[in-house]
Formats: C-alpha cells, sequence, structure tokens
C-alpha cells in the first residue's frame, strides 16, 4: 500500500511549483454532475474545470469513482444530472463518438490495444478521423490516397520518434512488454492530435523506471503537442509532481479541488486517504 | 496418370468454392470477432435474388440488384441486431448470427419461392483438352470451372489488397480487435459492421452465383455453408490466406480420398473426409495452419 502511504503530506518531498493554470476559456467545463447506477451513487455534485494546456489530475482511493467520472467525460456513461461543456460548447448528451470527433482521446488502463496490428499499424489507425480519401481510392492506391496515407505516416513516425519506440514499429502489439504497449496506447490517442487527452491510470503497473518514462512523456507531450490532458492516478506521489492542480474524489463525491499543495494539506483529503488505509490495511 | 491430375483438379475447383464460402466466414470474424453462422444463409438468399431477378434481366444487371439488396440487408443486420450487441460477448453475438441465419432462410424463400432456380452466366460448357501431347488421352479441363476459380481468385486478391492496405481495412481490423478501442479513436462501429457484412454479401452472392450456376439455385445451397466449418478450421478464422488453402485442401483432399480410398471404405468418404481433416488439424494444432498463436497468460 506504498501508493497510499506516499499520499501522506510530507513537507520534505514537496514539488516544485507548477506554473498557475493559466485563465482563459476552459477547455472542459463539468457542472454537478450525478451519475447513478441503480441505486449507486457513482458520482455527486461532480463539478470542476480544465484549463488550456493544464495538466489535470483526478484522483482519489479505489472506488472514489474516478474511472467512472472519465467514461462520463469520453462519453461511454451518460449521467442522470449535471453539464458538459466542451470548448465553450454545451453539450447534452456525449457520446464516445462525438468526443473523438471533438477531438477527446483517451488512454485505457487495461490496455485495450489492437493486439493483432504492429505498432505503426495502431497509430496509424489513431489517425482515422482525420482520413479524408474514400474506400475505392485507397483500396485501390489511387494518387491521393497514396499521398494522404504518406501524410499521415510522417505524423505517425513522429510520434513513434517522441515515444522512442521506433524499434518495435513492425512488431505485433501483443508481444510487446507491458511498459511498452502503454507507450503504443498513449501514441495512438496523441496521433489523434485531440485537444484534450484523458488517461486511464497511466502509470498502472509499472515499476519505478517505467513510471518515470511515462511521466517524462506526458509532459513532453504537453509541451511539444500542446496537449491538455486529464489523467486519474493512484499513485499520489506521481501525480504531484506531474499535475498542475488536483481534483480529488472520495465515494464519488468531490472532495477537494486545487494545486498539489493545498490538495495535500486538506484535512478531508487526509482522512480520505488514511480512512481507506487504515480499512484495507 | 491423366485420371489423377483431372481429378485434382476437379478436387481443386471445388476447393475454391469451398475457399469462398470460408472468406465469408473470416472477413466477418476478422472484422468483427463474431462467428457467422448466417453465412449459408445469406448465400442461399443472394443465389436466390440473383436467379429470381435475372428471369426478368440480363445477368450482369442481376448480380449488381442482388448486390445492393445484400447491402440493404447488411444494414438492416447491424441497425436491427449487432447495434444492440455492442461491447457483449462473442457467445451473445454468435447466437445473434444464428437467429438471422434462421429469419433468412425463411425469409429468401417467402420472397422469391422455394423451387429450384437456374442462374445462367452464359458460360462455355464444354470442355477443353489441353496437354494431349504430353499425356496420353490429355486432360479435360471445364472452361466454366477454370472461369468461376479465376474470378474467385480475382475477388480474394482484390479485399487481400483492401483489408491490407487501406484505411478502412485498418479500421475494420481495428474494430476486431477492440470495440472499446475502436470507439475511443472515432472509427464508427456501425457504419464498419455495414461495410463489413456488405462485403460478406458480397462474398456470398459470388459463392451462391457460381454454385447455382452449376447445381441450380436450391435451399440445399444454405447447407453447403457447413462445409466452410471444417475449411476454417483448418486455415485458422483469422486468416485470409489459411481460408483460401484450407479450401484448396479440403476439395483437394476429399476427392482423392473418394477415388482412391473409396474403392477400399466403401465409399462415401467425401461427406466426412473434410470433417475428420478439420478434428486431426484441431488435435495438433487448434488455431489452425494460419491462424494467430494463442498465447494464454495464466
Amino acid at each position: 500500500m506504498s501508493a497510499l502511504l506516499e499520499a501522506v503530506p510530507s513537507p520534505a518531498d514537496a514539488p516544485l511549483a507548477p506554473p498557475p493554470a493559466p485563465v482563459g476559456p476552459p477547455v472542459l467545463q463539468l457542472d454537478d454532475i450525478h451519475l447513478r447506477f441503480g441505486g449507486i451513487k457513482a458520482l455527486q455534485e461532480v463539478r470542476f474545470d480544465v484549463q488550456p494546456g493544464e495538466i489535470r489530475a483526478i484522483i482519489g482511493p479505489n472506488g472514489a469513482g474516478k474511472s467512472s467520472l472519465l467514461n462520463v467525460i469520453n462519453g461511454v456513461y451518460q449521467p442522470q444530472q449535471g453539464s458538459i461543456a466542451f470548448d465553450g460548447q454545451a453539450l447534452g448528451q456525449m457520446r464516445p463518438a462525438l468526443a473523438a470527433r471533438l477531438g477527446i482521446a483517451r488512454t485505457f488502463q487495461n490496455l485495450a490495444l489492437f493486439s493483432g496490428m504492429s505498432v505503426l499499424d495502431n497509430i496509424m489507425a489513431g489517425r482515422n478521423l482525420h482520413m479524408r480519401c474514400g474506400l475505392l481510392a485507397q483500396a485501390l492506391r489511387l494518387g491521393p490516397a497514396l499521398r494522404e496515407e504518406m501524410a499521415h505516416r510522417l505524423v505517425v513516425e513522429r510520434i513513434i520518434d517522441f515515444l522512442e519506440i521506433q524499434a518495435w514499429r513492425k512488431v505485433p502489439v501483443g508481444r510487446l512488454p507491458y511498459g511498452l504497449q502503454k507507450r503504443v496506447d498513449l501514441g495512438r490517442a496523441l496521433a489523434m492530435e485531440p485537444k484534450l487527452l484523458l488517461l486511464d491510470e497511466p502509470m498502472a503497473g509499472m515499476n519505478l523506471e517505467e513510471k518515470e518514462d511515462m511521466s517524462r512523456f506526458i509532459l513532453e507531450a504537453r509541451e511539444e503537442f500542446g496537449t491538455t490532458i486529464v489523467l486519474i492516478e493512484h499513485d499520489m506521489g506521481v501525480v504531484m509532481d506531474l499535475s498542475d492542480r488536483v481534483v480529488v474524489l472520495d465515494y464519488g463525491r468531490q472532495i477537494a479541488d486545487g494545486t498539489p499543495d493545498a490538495v495535500r494539506a486538506d484535512p478531508d483529503v487526509i482522512r480520505a486517504y488514511l480512512g481507506s488505509a487504515t480499512q484495507e490495511g | 496418370m491423366g485420371f489423377l491430375i483431372e481429378t485434382a483438379i476437379a478436387g481443386l475447383m471445388s476447393g475454391v468454392l469451398y475457399a469462398l464460402i470460408a472468406l465469408g466466414f473470416v472477413l466477418i470474424y476478422k472484422a468483427s470477432g463474431v462467428f457467422n453462422f448466417a453465412q449459408g444463409a445469406m448465400v442461399l438468399f443472394a443465389a436466390l435474388a440473383m436467379a429470381r431477378l435475372q428471369e426478368h434481366m440480363p445477368w450482369p444487371l442481376a448480380f449488381l440488384l442482388a448486390f445492393a439488396i445484400m447491402v440493404v440487408l447488411a444494414w438492416l443486420v447491424e441497425r436491427l441486431v449487432l447495434r444492440h450487441l455492442v461491447n457483449q460477448e462473442g457467445v451473445t453475438l454468435l447466437m445473434a448470427t444464428l437467429g438471422v441465419a434462421y429469419f433468412l432462410e425463411g425469409l429468401g424463400q417467402m420472397v422469391w419461392g422455394d423451387d429450384i432456380y437456374p442462374i445462367d452466366l452464359g458460360l462455355p460448357k464444354q470442355p477443353t483438352l489441353v496437354l494431349d501431347k504430353l499425356i496420353p488421352g490429355g486432360i479435360l479441363v471445364s472452361n466454366e470451372d477454370l472461369i468461376a476459380a479465376g474470378s474467385a481468385a480475382a475477388l480474394v486478391a482484390l479485399l487481400t489488397l483492401f483489408f491490407q492496405k487501406s484505411g478502412v481495412g485498418r479500421a475494420l481490423r481495428a474494430v476486431a480487435d477492440d470495440h472499446q478501442a475502436a470507439q475511443s479513436i472515432g472509427i464508427p462501429l456501425s457504419r464498419m459492421w455495414v461495410i463489413v457484412w456488405s462485403i460478406a454479401g458480397l462474398v456470398a452472392l459470388v459463392t451462391g452465383m457460381i454454385w447455382g450456376s452449376k447445381l441450380g439455385v436450391q435451399f440445399s445451397l444454405s447447407l453447403i455453408a457447413l462445409k466452410g466449418l471444417p475449411v476454417v478450421i483448418l486455415g485458422g478464422l483469422t486468416s485470409v490466406p489459411g481460408a483460401i488453402v484450407g479450401g484448396l485442401i479440403v476439395g483437394l483432399g476429399e476427392k482423392l480420398a473418394e477415388v482412391y480410398l473409396g474403392p477400399m471404405l466403401g465409399g462415401g468418404i467425401e461427406s466426412w473426409f473434410a470433417y475428420l481433416l478439420a478434428l486431426t488439424v484441431l488435435l495438433i494444432r487448434p488455431q489452425g495452419l494460419f491462424g494467430e498463436r494463442i498465447i494464454d497468460r495464466v
């Protein structure tokens, strides 16, 4: 339960102060979200915003509703109450297809890669929404289709270089070790050139070195591609170093929202994490 | 010698047709992870449509119209069946296609009739004598079979190109691997399913057309799909080349077995040989000759 122990604030390992969140129209705004599954209240009164270029973390103990919240943003679940606005545009019902079209990409906690396909094809698949040429032109490899394919290939190669997976380009992803598969998952999402990138526990199950690599890729992705990022994480230590602002969920309720330092010092957050630690331990 | 070659060629020709049926299974399985039990019913339905339409118009027109009908059918299947089963277990989808199969068999015979109907493609019926200088007596090759095999091969080549090289092909493979992930990168599941069921409809139509032109279109056509099962087991459910090679092996094997082992075993080998072959492969190589290796991490 080291992740939980790390959650206890200690002034010694306080992170460098992150840049303050820029003030402007938010990329994403959630207001008063309620989500129920039958009698179970998965989310209640969740409200927060995500500013452009921000790395926003959602943390909380197991079963706090983090993944549900991500699935609400992504359109997999439709909340019974509350509203979502993306890029200043209020959306009634979010759906996965709509989310993708609006420019929301995601990675998965339990990998959901196309395991029979090569690394290259997996990331190319992320370009799907940017493909313009018709079916027949593609099948027959006509000039415009070929040119388009090459343009996409350039983008994909840039991402492959960025993630340092050049050596595995043609390998079916099913054969790659876990840490690399996680990178391919990130690569596929980046290939969409998303306005908002949702990362579902990007460090889950990783060793320390892999975690450090992944943290670096997340930070660099923001710098290189200017992507706004929302990430869910269990490992509080990592989150505190990475994110600009943190939302804390506990039993589906939002118990804190602020800078990592502020959240760390929040008595409610300490109680939630320590409380669950005593229950589990 | 001449007789052996003639038998082998006849075997390969029916093998091409088996390969086509198997291809129908493999296409849908690859693109949606569904084992489509309705493939045989689709062959019957498409062939019936084509045969009845041909009574009123030249065959190429009937072919196009029948294809259009199969596309509409694909759309209906997606709309009424598959759409409601996104992210469900494979078994659920399998049962759904079983339902579609029975429905199609009934609907086909209700709409198009339940008699035996001919399909006439105007192919030359006379066989050609080849290699008569090399081998005493020469070898008789059916022109009709040759043309049929040629068009089947062309169709297979086109489909392979489409699946391996086009963006849509990639999207289809993506859908097959993971519905949820495919959705998350904006691949429209419903449209992909309509495309792949349409392609399977086209394959069914070509199969039904070739088979129907040889033997007439009748209800038993839906049962030839059963011959596709040992072929996909042999070749692997996920492999297009596997379907082709598997089809050829089954076609060739059963003809040769019938002719050469038949007299010893009392004949009738052709009807069960394919299944025996498939069973043997299952025991030795469960993923088939060309299937993806099954890796189970425990």
